[in-house]
Parts: structure tokens; C-alpha cells; sequence
């Protein structure tokens, strides 16, 4: 698998971290309650198929990315800073 | 015995009509399980007579329109749970629901390993009720599933993690199983092959675990079939469940590729696919499905004598019976349902093998795959009721599911039977992560799932 970070184009697997689902950009308000903040910190949707998540070039330009792949397939769709995902 | 299960019965029940004697030896050889059942005299019969006495031990039946349980998932676990539901509680109207054919998950695919060496509370006496439960499988089945006690031995690399096992195995021995702390030249006695002076990683010592050890995954899951169908359970392959019914918050049945089943208590044991299946119950679950790796090489003279895992990178290697090395490491670490992985956790795997290993060169990898895990945020698994009535999960073995096919499978009948939590699995509560309390991460990498 190969990933095509906007900072450095495309780039090994080997060279990025992975952290989860890009829900982890929106996070919740502290007083939010504990449900709110089971659903950001443990629950997922853990679709088979398209999903999005977060990704950190660690090995390169140290950018966190938001990737839009295919969990089936391995097909990476769409790499996005992390920076510019988040609305 | 004279069920539909037995197709051999009939020939044995006109016998005894014809001779009340034989009929008296013949009944008491079948409860102990010599007639029936399998044996030794059982085989050189069959190979005195051209193996054509062997059927098949499960049936293959149509779904009912009801039943009193339904188990979606035909794997390692789900079947272990209808067995012990029809076993220990009477409940033989169940159905277990496969999507594909049985054992065809995860049971089919890890590298076999069993053991009861957890360290915290809350894993500690389930994993060792579930070695007990190993230890009297094969007779318990009358089924030849290959266990075999070889001995497990975690190698450990510095000051800090002999400290670390010293602690683990203490915590071993408290729980009532058995570990010996092995010092380098102990080690040296049970696995003198090892890189003992790699200049990165040197041996000093391991915690070895006489009772673990191995058995023959697919038996496990076989074994547990023929049991289960035995006492009347409908064992139901390439049947789809595809939606969950539930009225007022209380499960009234399923939707399958066959049609709908109804039934008053669902138990849900699907491993990599809980997130899906409990989609159909309005339930997000707290897991990603990640992928996990094994490898084996071809088939070799006796090499490998134990278990071993390295103590410095993701690495666990034994020898089937077969004579395959059968090796693996961590997973892939990014979500993924592909059931196969990629090509840098290959390369890790090899390095750690050489590192620990170098004989291991000269084997020959014949295959390798990929599973399925239910990984959690703790990774420690899940057994409890749904906020749906007569809804069950057991799921978030992540990738060390194997060796708790018993103990599973035991806990989660006797919650769908009774109601209670059975005592040893008594800690997997669903609801540990929204509250923080009770939380078993035996690594202590934190709340993301991959980090198990």
C-alpha cells in the first residue's frame, strides 16, 4: 500500500502512523458526558468499505493526514492535511 | 443416541435386537464411548474394513421457523456456546447461523496456541478456567483435537522485562496455573537454537508456562459441532443473518439469506464481523477490525520443541504436528477487513525470526494469511448483555480468541442460559469503557484500538 501525502507525494505505508477513525478531529466539549465521550474514544462505526481515517506522516514531512480509503479493498481514495479536513 | 445425528446407529440398534447380551455390552461400550464415539478400536476396525464405516458427525438440517436460541456465528466460539448451552443448561432447540461454512474464521486461521498466562484480574481466572476446560476437552468431546502441553516460553530481554514476568508469573502462580522463571542457562536447556548473544536483543532468560501449549484449530471447531449436533443442535451453514428483529427494546428473532428464524435469545459471536452484525441491532461497538498475519513454512523433521515468543518484537513460533513451523506477529495496524495483509509486516515478521531464530533461514515459507480481529480499546474481550432484551454479544477477542474458544464459549452459554454473569468472565462488561471502571489493557498502551 502506497499513500500520496500532498506534502511529499506518493510515499511507502512504512513511513506513516496510524491512529484511527477521523472521527478523533471532532472532539467533544469536556462537559459533553460520558456517553458522548465513549462514542469519540471507543466506539466505531468499523464499516467494511469506505471509511476515513487518521493517518501521520512520521517518517516524512510529520504532517497528520485525514485518508479516505477502502478498508476491503486497500484502495486509497483521497489524502487530505489533517489541517485542511478539519471544518 | 438413535437421533438422526447417528447414521451408524441403526445398524447397531438391530443388533442388539437380536441378542439382548450384546445389546447389554453394546450399550454399556457406547456411554463410555467406544462404540459410537470415537477410539482406538474404533480405527483398526475401520481399517480392517476399508474405512467405509466413517459418516458425516454433524447434520445438515433446514432452519425451523423457531427456536429457543439462536447463535449467529459459526466459529470457534459460537459453537463452543451452543454445545455448552445444549451441554450444561438443557437448551437444545438452538440453531447456530454460519454465513459461510463452519470454522471458516478465525478458528481456521491463527496459529493455535493455548495458554493461561494473563496478568491482570478480570483475564486471569477466565483464561485459566478455559485452560482447565482444554485439559478435559478430548475426552469431554471424544474427539482428538491435538492438544498438546509442549510448554510456552516467553523470552525476555533485560533487567526490566525479567522484573515484568517475574511479576506476570507470580500473578500466574496466585491464580493457581503454573510458571518456572527461567534464567539464560535455563533457557539454554529447552532452546539451545536461540541467538543467545544477538548484540541488540541477548537472552536473558524466560517465563516458561509447562501448560501451554497447541492444539489443532480446525478439531477445536469440529469437535464442538459433532457435540453440539449431538444433542440436537442445528448446526445452519451459508446462512446469512441480515437483520436482527427486535419489538419494544426485546429480540423477537432473525432475518437470514434462508428466511426469517424466530427466537427468543440471539447471541451474537461473529469476531472481525461484530460491528456489522450489531449495526442490525442499532449498536455501535467499541472496535475496529484490523488484520493479522500467520505464516508457516514446509513441513520439517521436529525442530521446534515449545511455544516461544520473543520478548523485543511481535513474534510467537511452534511446530505443527504436521512439521510446519507455524509462525506470527503483530497486525497489519490500520483498519482492514481484506482477511489478507501487506507486505511490511511480512518483512517484520522474517527480521524478528532471524533476530531471535537464525536456523529459521533455511526453512521454506509455504503460505501465509490473514484473520480477522475484533480489536478493543483495552484489548480485553466482551461478554455481556445488549441493551436489547434477550440480545447477547460476545465479541473483542482481538487476536488472541483461540485458546478462549472454551471459556467463551462456557461464560457465554451460561449468561444466555441464566441470565448471570458466569464468574470467571464475570469483568467483560461492555459498559467498562464508557465508565472507566474496570478497564483490563494487559499491555498499558492506551485507549486506541490498534496499540493491543
Amino acid at each position: 500500500m502506497r499513500i500520496t501525502c500532498p506534502n511529499c507525494g506518493e510515499r511507502d505505508r512504512r513511513e506513516f502512523y496510524y491512529q484511527g477513525d477521523a472521527l478523533a478531529l471532532d472532539r467533544p466539549a469536556e462537559d459533553a458526558g460520558p456517553q458522548v465521550w465513549d462514542d469519540y474514544l471507543h466506539n466505531r462505526d468499523n464499516l467494511a468499505g469506505d471509511l476515513r481515517d487518521m493517518w501521520f506522516h512520521e517518517a516524512g514531512c510529520r504532517a497528520w493526514l485525514v485518508i479516505d480509503r477502502n478498508t476491503v479493498t486497500h484502495a486509497v481514495h483521497k489524502v487530505t492535511l489533517a489541517e485542511k479536513a478539519k471544518s | 443416541m438413535c437421533g438422526p445425528a447417528f447414521h451408524e446407529c441403526d445398524i447397531s440398534c438391530r443388533k442388539e435386537a437380536m441378542h439382548p447380551l450384546r445389546s447389554v455390552v453394546s450399550v454399556a461400550l457406547r456411554q463410555r464411548g467406544y462404540v459410537m464415539g470415537y477410539s482406538g478400536f474404533r480405527v483398526i476396525k475401520e481399517g480392517l474394513f476399508g474405512q467405509k464405516g466413517w459418516k458425516p458427525v454433524w447434520r445438515d438440517p433446514a432452519p425451523k421457523p423457531e427456536y429457543d436460541a439462536i447463535i449467529i456465528g459459526g466459529g470457534g466460539h459460537g459453537l463452543s456456546t451452543a454445545y455448552y448451552l445444549a451441554k450444561e443448561h438443557g437448551l437444545t432447540n438452538i440453531a447456530v447461523l454460519e454465513k459461510g461454512y463452519i470454522g471458516g474464521g478465525n478458528v481456521g486461521r491463527n496459529t493455535t496456541i493455548v495458554r493461561a498466562n494473563y496478568f491482570l484480574p478480570g483475564n486471569s481466572e477466565f483464561y485459566s478456567h478455559s485452560l482447565k476446560l482444554w485439559e478435559t476437552m478430548e475426552q469431554d468431546l471424544n474427539y482428538n483435537v491435538m492438544h498438546s502441553q509442549r510448554g510456552l516460553i516467553n523470552l525476555f530481554h533485560s533487567d526490566g522485562q525479567r522484573d515484568a514476568f517475574a511479576r506476570r508469573g507470580n500473578a500466574m502462580i496466585n491464580q493457581g496455573d503454573d510458571a518456572i522463571l527461567l534464567d539464560r542457562d535455563g533457557v539454554r536447556e529447552h532452546l539451545p537454537y536461540l541467538d543467545f548473544d544477538n548484540v541488540r536483543f541477548p537472552i536473558y532468560g524466560g517465563l516458561y508456562h509447562p501448560r501451554g501449549g497447541t492444539a489443532r484449530h480446525d478439531a477445536v471447531a469440529w469437535g464442538y459441532a459433532r457435540g453440539a449436533d449431538q444433542r440436537g443442535v442445528d448446526i445452519i451453514q451459508n446462512c446469512e443473518v441480515t437483520g436482527i428483529d427486535i419489538e419494544n427494546g426485546v429480540v423477537k428473532g432473525v432475518q437470514t439469506t434462508r428466511g426469517a428464524i424466530k427466537a427468543k435469545k440471539v447471541g451474537i459471536v461473529v469476531a472481525g464481523r461484530s460491528g456489522q452484525v450489531a449495526a442490525m441491532a442499532g449498536m455501535r461497538l467499541p472496535i475496529e477490525s484490523h488484520v493479522l498475519q500467520a505464516f508457516v513454512t514446509e513441513g520439517l523433521k521436529p525442530v521446534i520443541d515449545h511455544v516461544v515468543s520473543f520478548g523485543m518484537g511481535h513474534f510467537y513460533i511452534s511446530q505443527s504436528d504436521k512439521g510446519g513451523l507455524v509462525f506470527g506477529g503483530d497486525i497489519d495496524f490500520y483498519a482492514s477487513y481484506a482477511a489478507r495483509g501487506n507486505l511490511p509486516m511480512k518483512e517484520h515478521v522474517m527480521d524478528a525470526a532471524m533476530t531471535l531464530m537464525p536456523m529459521i533461514g533455511k526453512a521454506k515459507v509455504l503460505r501465509s494469511w490473514g484473520g480477522i480481529m475484533d480489536m478493543t480499546p483495552d484489548g480485553s474481550p466482551i461478554i455481556d448483555k445488549t441493551q436489547t432484551e434477550g440480545l447477547f454479544i460476545d465479541c473483542g477477542w482481538c487476536y488472541g480468541g483461540f485458546k478462549a474458544v472454551p471459556g467463551s464459549g462456557f461464560s457465554f452459554a451460561h449468561l444466555m442460559a441464566t441470565g448471570n454473569h458466569h464468574a470467571p468472565a464475570a469483568k467483560y462488561r461492555l459498559d467498562r469503557f464508557r465508565t472507566g471502571v474496570g478497564l483490563m489493557d494487559e499491555e498499558g498502551t492506551g485507549s486506541q484500538h490498534n496499540l493491543h
